[in-house]
């Protein structure tokens, strides 16, 4: 089969490699009618996330028709079932996965000694990641194998397209986990930072979960103005302060909720000096993320707010300052999604018309033509915010 | 390549079978070895300093050149990394300032001054290299220069932002493990 494959950094190629078989009772093997590229896809080609190795197929945002089921998988699934399959794969059996905490769950890490020894303690096995979560081949590639099929599924009813429900495999369920875990109440600001597909995820989030008031800040334009589409005060922070205009949009309290949707790679620029700082320190292997927002949020949060961070960080972080935190008593609330914990209520939102997902989605092409569009995702050329690929 | 990313697979991975063509574009590779010989030349400098101002005949310079080293070393880093382009122009600043020392030893009285037209002539060649290296990394990895493409009409609300604003709270519930502080009083 075909499948975009990691050779190092920045090198992604569409190699042909073997067919995956079913390995354990539980597995099942889908034929991927369409993957995305996620935007922590761009961490893994930057070589920004440790432990891939050459030969790891990428993805993790894929969906497809069952074709193969394991003896284990008892009717959950048949042949010819659509499927999107959540990026953390979890048994649904263990202590995590009992409290909803499916991304750390305890069974499905089959590389749990790796993860111990660099987390403490491992999570949950992800798809087309690092070998930190279990270096399972992803889903970017004409067929998957689905370790815990059955779990680790979403049906999909007919009637929706797959650009209508991909996205339940990540992004969506993702800004969703993001706003739901700052418990947002009416009254409240929600500030987010970041406008890439998360970012937009996230807002339509906030927004359906009632915020007065969702600002977006980002400076890339086309996605300031799809944010502003779907309700969002947005804030191009080449041109203003950050600070100076969320203080001013909440009456100089500063915003209840604070959503990181930038993760590690903050941009880097003039306006923003520390991330200059943080860029040299990356490069240099003194520093692993570049925590600007972190930072910011922190600074500007209204004492006592919620923090909550979606964006994917990899290790270790310099100058953040945990004095105002302390002393502003913030929550911290961040992770990675568990997904399937929300997807059965998202299905039924998408059903109804409340959202449509498919409205992020700006490039669709071949499974072929894959490597050259990391490049343009990651150079946001061609005003691109989302890659679907058809394999 | 193909045959160590197969051996160090996991049991029961898809092995490459054949590999298609890669991400990396002319300029990267371009960067990637201007990187590479520019850290081979920043330690050369670095590690050879007293020599080379010897053999250009400026052996005053000898800590210039040693601190060149280190610039070199820097431009190399950053060209191998994701930020090319500016290691690229870094690269190019850096040949300016050597020419401009390799000028001075072009003096008639210098006895090496063979040995530094030589160099000189290196460098701008390379500083050709260079030039062209930076402007197909420019082109290739900037964004365009037109207006962006128009997404104002995404709301991703097929009933609009309006109706859509506050709808999940009717049904939906923060689960316990997520909700913040109560109001008290």
């Amino acid at each position: 089969m075909r499948a975009l494959v990691w050779h190092g950094k920045e090198d992604i190629r569409c190699d042909e490699v073997d067919d995956p078989e079913i390995e354990d009772p539980r597995d099942a093997i889908i034929r991927v009618t369409s993957c995305a590229i996620c935007g922590s896809d761009l961490h893994l080609f930057h070589n920004l996330i440790p432990a891939m190795k050459p030969g790891d197929i990428m993805g993790h945002e894929t969906m497809g028709e069952v074709v193969e089921v394991g003896s284990g998988v008892n009717g959950k699934l048949k042949k010819g079932d659509r499927i999107v399959v959540p990026f953390t794969i979890f048994c649904g059996e263990c202590e995590q996965c009992r409290r909803g905490n499916f991304s750390v769950c305890e069974t499905t890490n089959r590389k749990k000694h790796l993860a111990e020894k660099v987390f403490g303690h491992a999570t949950g096995g992800l798809f087309g990641y690092s070998h930190l979560t279990g270096g399972y081949s992803g889903g970017q590639a004409e067929y998957l194998r689905v370790p815990y099929a059955d779990t680790t599924h979403i049906k999909v009813p007919d009637g929706l397209s797959d650009e209508q429900v991909l996205f339940l495999s990540d992004i969506f369920p993702t800004g969703w986990q993001a706003a739901v875990q700052c418990d947002i109440q009416p009254t409240d600001t929600v500030a987010i930072w970041g406008c890439g597909p998360v970012g937009q995820m996230t807002i339509r989030s906030a927004v359906l979960l009632g915020a007065k008031q969702v600002v977006a800040i980002d400076c890339v334009p086309e996605r300031l103005a799809m944010a502003q589409a779907g309700g969002a005060v947005t804030i191009d922070f080449e041109d203003e302060s950050v600070i100076e205009r969320l203080n001013e949009l909440t009456g100089g309290k500063g915003p209840e909720k604070c959503i990181d949707a930038t993760g590690m790679e903050s941009h880097v620029s003039p306006s923003q000096p520390d991330t200059l700082l943080d860029r040299a320190k990356q490069m240099l292997l003194l520093e692993n993320d570049r925590p600007h927002v972190l930072r910011e949020m922190i600074y500007v949060c209204r004492p006592a707010g919620v923090i909550s961070v979606p964006g994917v960080y990899s290790g270790l972080i310099d100058k953040l300052p945990m004095g105002i935190a302390m002393n502003k008593g913030l929550t911290f609330r961040m992770g990675q999604t568990h997904v399937n914990r929300w997807t059965d209520d998202l299905l039924r939102r998408i059903e109804e018309g409340q959202i449509d997902p498919s409205f992020v989605i700006t490039h669709t092409v071949g499974l072929e033509d894959g490597p050259e569009m990391y490049k343009v995702f990651r150079d946001k050329q061609d005003s691109c915010i989302k890659v679907v690929l058809k394999p | 390549m193909n045959l160590i990313a197969n051996m160090m697979r996991s049991k029961g991975d898809p092995k490459i079978r054949r590999s298609g063509p890669s991400s990396l574009s002319a300029s990267d590779r371009m960067a990637r070895n201007l990187g590479w010989f520019s850290i081979a030349l920043g330690l050369t400098e670095m590690v050879a300093g007293r020599g080379i101002a010897r053999a250009l005949g400026m052996p005053d310079k000898e800590a210039l050149i040693r601190g060149y080293g280190l610039r070199e070393i820097s431009s190399g880093m950053l060209c191998l990394s994701i930020d090319k382009k500016a290691g690229l122009l870094s690269r190019i600043a850096g040949d300016g300032l050597d020419v401009a020392l390799l000028y001075q030893g072009l003096d008639r009285h210098n006895p090496k001054r063979d040995n530094v037209a030589l160099a000189l002539a290196m460098v701008v060649g390379i500083g050709v290299l260079d030039v062209a290296a930076t402007k197909l990394a420019l082109a290739q990895h900037g964004r365009d220069p037109g207006p962006p493409r128009d997404y104002s009409n995404r709301s991703g609300f097929p009933g609009g932002v309006k109706a859509a604003r506050g709808r999940a709270r009717e049904t939906f519930r923060t689960p316990a493990d997520m909700r913040e502080n109560p109001v008290v009083a």
